[in-house]
């Protein structure tokens, strides 16, 4: 590769890097904020306007806490537990693709996204199950019945949910023939009874949508599905020995986990960077094929960031919404409800494509 | 043998299909959760707002001045009697020649004392006075303070000013 290649692709990097933490830093402010409103109150307001600063402020108070370490707790896995939770939070959102191509005359095309690799699907797969670790080393690592609890319940919920996760996804992959997250996107810019841009999956799997979403809720430990830290019964869960920074970190890999999540969401089932009547947009905008080119690109990922904003806003209405499962339903659940209907899901799709090759649909 | 009627079966029906995908009842509470997020809030943002008070409420005290400015005050000491957190405490003093114009009658309060820690704000103190004299205010209330020491208010606080005195419609009669 050239230098400008490897230094745009590093820029681009950064710049998620960046996005995706920025966007984490006010999921914090948004999640009181909007718990607040659903609850009748405005929230947090007093810092800068409209409680902009509310972020700011709990950052600063998290770093100049005491930085303490139970006395019997296993020094080194407790250090390790957020930062590998962090970690894996943040490593997933490297295949995620944010845009199209932006078309540089001299540079050529470049791509709004970390790496390219065509098994996207698989890597988000293999980092998002290393997550546990960080919940299961930290709660061990605490050496606290609560913790232990906490942690226990986080590595059986996720081995539960992730099996009918991956089920729900086989079927879109079923669909469309690649694990890579671009070629999925692209492939939904096709046009949907005359609208471009609209083929999204959901239209096609809506049962592997809802599927993919209520194991996406217990992938995050997001409510209903939060037993790992339930705090009515496990006091603070897997991180109850936690304070300061180290607490800080785990509570920003959930939402880092959220953004992936939703954004992963909006590429396999809401079309990803694509947008309704995006080519007559572009058509409208500029004659030039490339300009119009990139300036869809543009939109899209400004599009792409809407439909992230508007999963991280439902998965905080659900949270404020719905009560706790009990671990024996949640379990229940995933096994008996989920798990089935996925296989279901996959048979009616594999008969749907082998129809539709059949007749020539 | 039916003592009450107030027995309620418990009904324990199996769930039906709909009951079993959770999903009705789930988009059933998200809708209101929305009609909520949309809905006015009640909140007062305290220090800029501040909720209207009932004509009735008893807030600060105050130690009132007659028409002509003098205090009322005759440290007679019924309120400091009536008071049932024993808030109040009063040193009485004689009026000397030549200060008839600060205090009304020959006795009167040469410190006096409300410790508002203390205080329940019953008005017991208000009922109790023969000379109208101490009141409660239902506008002011009590300001925060770091230090104890500042709840103990003396009648450098407690007496209303010279000027506020003079216009009759300030004096706030309850009865």
């Amino acid at each position: 590769m050239e230098i400008p290649v490897i230094a745009i692709q590093a820029l681009i990097i950064l710049a998620i890097f960046g996005i995706t933490l920025l966007i984490a830093t006010y999921c914090t402010w948004a999640e009181r904020r909007i718990a607040g409103f659903l609850q009748d109150r405005p929230g947090p307001n007093r810092v800068g306007p409209w409680g902009l600063g509310q972020p700011l402020a709990d950052a600063v108070k998290l770093f100049f806490k005491e930085e303490f370490i139970p006395a019997n707790a296993n020094k080194w896995l407790f250090i390790a537990g957020p930062s590998l939770a962090m970690l894996t939070a943040l490593m997933s959102s490297a295949v995620v693709p944010f845009g199209n191509t932006l078309v540089l005359e001299d540079i050529g095309p470049i791509r709004l996204q970390g790496i390219e690799v065509n098994i996207g699907m698989l890597y988000i797969f293999g980092v998002v199950s290393l997550g546990v670790y960080g919940i299961m080393i930290g709660g061990w690592a605490s050496n606290n019945k609560f913790s232990l609890l906490g942690a226990i319940r986080a590595a059986s919920q996720n081995i539960s949910y992730e099996i009918a996760l991956g089920l729900s996804l086989i079927a879109v992959l079923m669909m469309s023939g690649t694990l890579s997250l671009r070629e999925i996107a692209l492939q939904q810019a096709e046009p949907l009874f005359g609208i471009s841009g609209m083929n999204w999956n959901i239209f096609y799997q809506p049962l592997g949508f809802i599927i993919f979403l209520t194991c996406a809720f217990a992938e995050t430990n997001r409510t209903p599905f939060d037993l790992p830290e339930s705090e009515a019964e496990l006091v603070g869960g897997y991180h109850t020995e936690y304070g300061s920074m180290k607490l800080g970190l785990y509570l920003f890999a959930e939402y880092v986990n959220i953004i992936v999540v939703s954004a992963v969401m909006s590429t396999l089932y809401f079309g990803g960077f694509n947008f309704p009547f995006q080519n007559e947009i572009g058509a409208l905008l500029s004659n030039d094929p490339r300009i119009a080119h990139n300036i869809i690109t543009i939109l899209g990922t400004v599009v792409f960031f809407l439909k992230i904003f508007a999963f991280i806003f439902f998965f905080m209405w659900v949270r404020w919404t719905l009560p706790r499962f009990r671990y024996d339903q949640l379990l229940n659940l995933g096994w008996k409800g989920l798990i089935p209907l996925a296989i279901i899901n996959i048979v009616l799709t594999g008969g749907f494509i082998l129809l539709s090759e059949h007749f020539g649909w | 043998m039916q003592l009450t009627n107030r027995k309620k079966v418990l009904e324990q029906k199996p769930m039906t299909v709909a009951e079993k995908m959770y999903l009705p009842a789930i988009f059933n509470g998200l809708s209101i959760t929305m009609r909520h997020f949309f809905k006015k809030k009640p909140t007062i943002q305290y220090p800029e707002q501040t909720r209207e008070f009932g004509k009735e409420f008893r807030g600060l005290h105050v130690l009132r001045r007659d028409e002509q400015g003098r205090e009322r005050c005759t440290a007679c000491g019924l309120c400091a009697v009536a008071c049932p957190a024993e808030a109040i405490t009063m040193v009485a003093g004689e009026r000397k020649k030549g200060e008839e114009h600060l205090y009304r009658e020959e006795k009167y309060a040469v410190s006096y004392e409300i410790n508002m820690l203390r205080c329940i704000f019953c008005g017991l103190c208000e009922e109790a006075c023969p000379k109208e004299a101490v009141f409660l205010q239902n506008d002011k209330t009590v300001p925060p303070r770091f230090e104890r020491d500042e709840f103990i208010y003396g009648k450098d606080r407690l007496v209303e000013p010279l000027n506020q005195a003079n216009s009759k419609d300030n004096i706030k009669y309850r009865y």
